[in-house]
């Protein structure tokens, strides 16, 4: 049972009708490590995560959590992992404490404990004072806290979270992650689903999915140094032209633009890369700054999902 | 004992979550308190003091007595008094009155003459209750023969047996027991999973260890004390407001009631794994409603009623319920001599809840 890997799984795919919504995902989630899945809405986070708790039946493939085979054994699964969905799901007309206790003996929590652990959760997510409070007429921040109470009550080996900072503000996203690495280092494995970068870089290992596929995986830091693409930075008066004059070079992946700068992704084949792009805004009589730049997590995204966009076309 | 622990939890959560919830718990005394003086009061089906005109065109000793005497019956109330049977038609087309007595210029002769009727009774047959009311009519004790002849009253009477005053509550409220407890229980279960799923809270509950059955089971409990709850109401103002006894034994109407309140429950329960939305689930049950009111007895008598329409009735629960509340109400039955109408009740419930667990899926595919 104590295996190396807390989830792998094989070819999982998954149809809604035609609609394919995960297409042959192979995955390996180490142990007490914090795996994310990033991907724009519809990638098929979702839809993944639902299958990797037995919610969903997959149509291809096979997947195992915590040793146990999801498609026939998802009952013997519920016990051991906890599942925070993307909305809030307790019930609004109960108070925190109720919401608590009722998960609390769902999960056949014995009586003599169930009291300590409820007061023990109530205070590391920061909690006791709205103890009395009814969930429904809480902040985003707090249902987010109170969910994540709710899901790890019982001590599960697995934390399933579907895009669990979606609607609170920065600074209850930055404590919600101090919360994850904390039941990391406990030993707790954590699957999140997120569309921000920055939380996708602080996760342990990371599988980008992009239409139901994983374009990439891997550590935030490995991904960022084998993007197979030169980085330019370029630091221009008038953005909006210097992008024009870029993008006209047939070596050119892709351009973004972030405020005043320009990222510029060229594939590593390309030898002379920076020269090109200088030579391109002279050209046009664009006076700009040009430096060769590492990838960010962004730049390994826009990479990643040009390259399946190409197999689809 | 893990599982009945998950179970109470469960049963726990919907009161909690009803006692919070101010209008259903008003519901749950508002229904029955409206529904038992709505029909108790207002509906009757003792038809008296049907608006009436007569023409005298005899104007005689006798025929004045004739109509004195049916006015006395209280049945019609003589508010008009005209000339013609031309007048009297004219009075009823207009609507202003529901029945015509007319008594025409040789009525002591006919009174006398065996063969021929001395009064003709016009009756509007566009309301079907009134239409009805033409044989209460013909059965008054008003045959007249002369005043010479001893009087012919009492050749045909009626005896009511278990109602002899023939009192209208005492026939609806054994009924409308069965009516309102399938309102509210229906209702109630119908939208409890489905109004779960449209909160999201259902996400959640199925990642739990919490089973299909526990689920479903912890749901109706709460709500068959509810229903007992309701009985008693009902039982209590029918005494009160209306006098309706409780002449068998009132054990045997609650365990009646206790299977019936978990059938409802059930199929409430099975409809509510069946519908996407709380509207549909309200549409399912006003569905289920028009049929069981209709067609078990509640309004017409189910003997009357076609084959196929008395087929579709016996499947319905409330058939069988109102089946044992009459009998045990009104005829003093034991329940065991009506077993079968239990038996029905009780495999209706377990199939009910047998379904709707199997129903609910703990998948969202």
């Amino acid at each position: 049972m104590t295996g190396e890997f807390a989830i792998r799984a094989r070819g999982l795919s998954k149809d809604f009708g035609q609609l394919r919504a995960v297409d042959k995902l192979d995955l390996d989630v180490p142990r007490a490590s914090i795996y994310g899945f990033l991907g724009p809405n519809g990638s098929g986070k979702s839809t993944t995560i639902r299958m990797l708790c037995g919610l969903l039946t997959p149509s291809e493939g096979s997947a195992t959590v915590l040793g146990v085979d999801v498609l026939g054994r998802a009952a013997d699964l519920k016990p051991r992992i906890g599942y925070m969905t993307q909305r809030f799901s307790l019930f609004g007309d109960m108070t925190v404490a109720e919401n608590l206790e009722f998960i609390a003996e769902i999960y056949s929590i014995p009586a003599g404990e169930r009291r300590a652990r409820i007061d023990e959760v109530l205070e590391r997510y920061d909690l006791v004072e709205q103890r009395r409070q009814f969930a429904g007429t809480m902040s985003g921040g707090q249902k987010q806290r109170l969910a994540l109470a709710c899901a790890v009550i019982h001590k599960p080996e697995l934390l399933l979270l579907d895009e669990p900072t979606s609607a609170v503000d920065p600074q209850s996203r930055r404590d919600f992650w101090a919360n994850l690495f904390r039941l990391a280092e406990a030993g707790t494995t954590i699957l999140v689903s997120t569309h921000y970068m920055d939380e996708a870089e602080r996760c342990h290992r990371l599988a980008i999915l992009d239409h139901g596929a994983k374009v990439a995986d891997g550590a935030p830091q490995e991904l960022q140094r084998s993007t197979g693409m030169n980085v330019i930075e370029v630091l221009a008066d008038d953005p909006y032209h210097a992008q024009t004059a870029i993008s006209s070079l047939p070596v050119v992946a892709s351009v973004t633009q972030l405020g005043i700068r320009l990222r510029v992704l060229i594939p590593d084949a390309v030898s002379d890369a920076l020269e090109q792009v200088q030579g391109a805004l002279a050209e046009h009589g664009i006076s700009a700054d040009t430096h060769l730049s590492n990838a960010s997590l962004e730049d390994v995204f826009v990479a990643v999902t040009l390259d399946s966009e190409d197999r689809a076309a | 004992m893990k599982a009945l622990s998950r179970l109470m939890a469960v049963t726990r959560k919907e009161v909690r979550q009803m006692r919070r919830d101010r209008l259903t718990f008003a519901m749950i005394f508002g229904i029955p308190l409206m529904q038992i003086v709505l029909f108790g009061y207002a509906i009757n089906t003792d038809v008296r003091n049907l608006r009436t005109a007569v023409a005298d065109e005899a104007n005689t000793h006798l025929s004045r007595d004739f109509v004195a005497r049916l006015s006395a019956t209280q049945v019609t109330d003589i508010q008009r008094r005209v000339d013609t049977v031309a007048q009297l038609e004219d009075l009823m087309r207009g609507g202003e009155v529901s029945v015509g007595i007319a008594i025409p210029p040789d009525f002591d002769r006919r009174v006398a003459d065996d063969t021929r009727a001395a009064v003709h009774i016009l009756v509007d047959g566009s309301d079907p209750t009134i239409a009805g009311i033409a044989d209460q009519l013909r059965n008054l004790p008003l045959k007249f023969d002369t005043m010479m002849l001893p009087e012919r009253e009492g050749v045909i009477e009626v005896r009511a047996y278990y109602n002899p005053e023939r009192r209208t509550p005492v026939n609806i409220i054994p009924g409308l027991i069965g009516v309102i407890l399938m309102m509210t229980m229906m209702m109630f279960t119908a939208v409890a999973i489905v109004r779960e799923r449209e909160r999201g809270n259902l996400e959640l509950l199925i990642n739990t260890p919490v089973t299909s059955a526990e689920l479903m089971v912890g749901k109706v409990l709460p709500y068959i004390f509810i229903g007992l709850v309701q009985l008693a109401v009902i039982l209590i103002v029918g005494d009160l407001l209306f006098a309706v006894p409780v002449r068998g034994s009132v054990l045997d109407l609650y365990v009646a009631g206790c299977v019936y309140i978990a059938a409802n429950l059930a199929l409430g329960l099975f409809f509510s794994t069946a519908v996407s939305s709380q509207f549909q689930a309200i549409q399912l049950t006003f569905f289920m409603m028009l049929p069981s009111i209709l067609l078990s007895g509640f309004v017409f008598p189910f003997d009357g009623m076609p084959e196929a329409a008395q087929w579709i009735g016996e499947a319905l629960p409330i058939t069988h319920f109102i089946r044992l509340t009459r009998g045990i109400m009104l005829r003093e039955a034991a329940l065991g001599e009506m077993s079968g109408d239990l038996i029905y009740l009780g495999v209706f419930a377990i199939v009910a809840v047998t379904a709707a667990a199997l129903r609910f899926s703990k998948r969202l595919d």
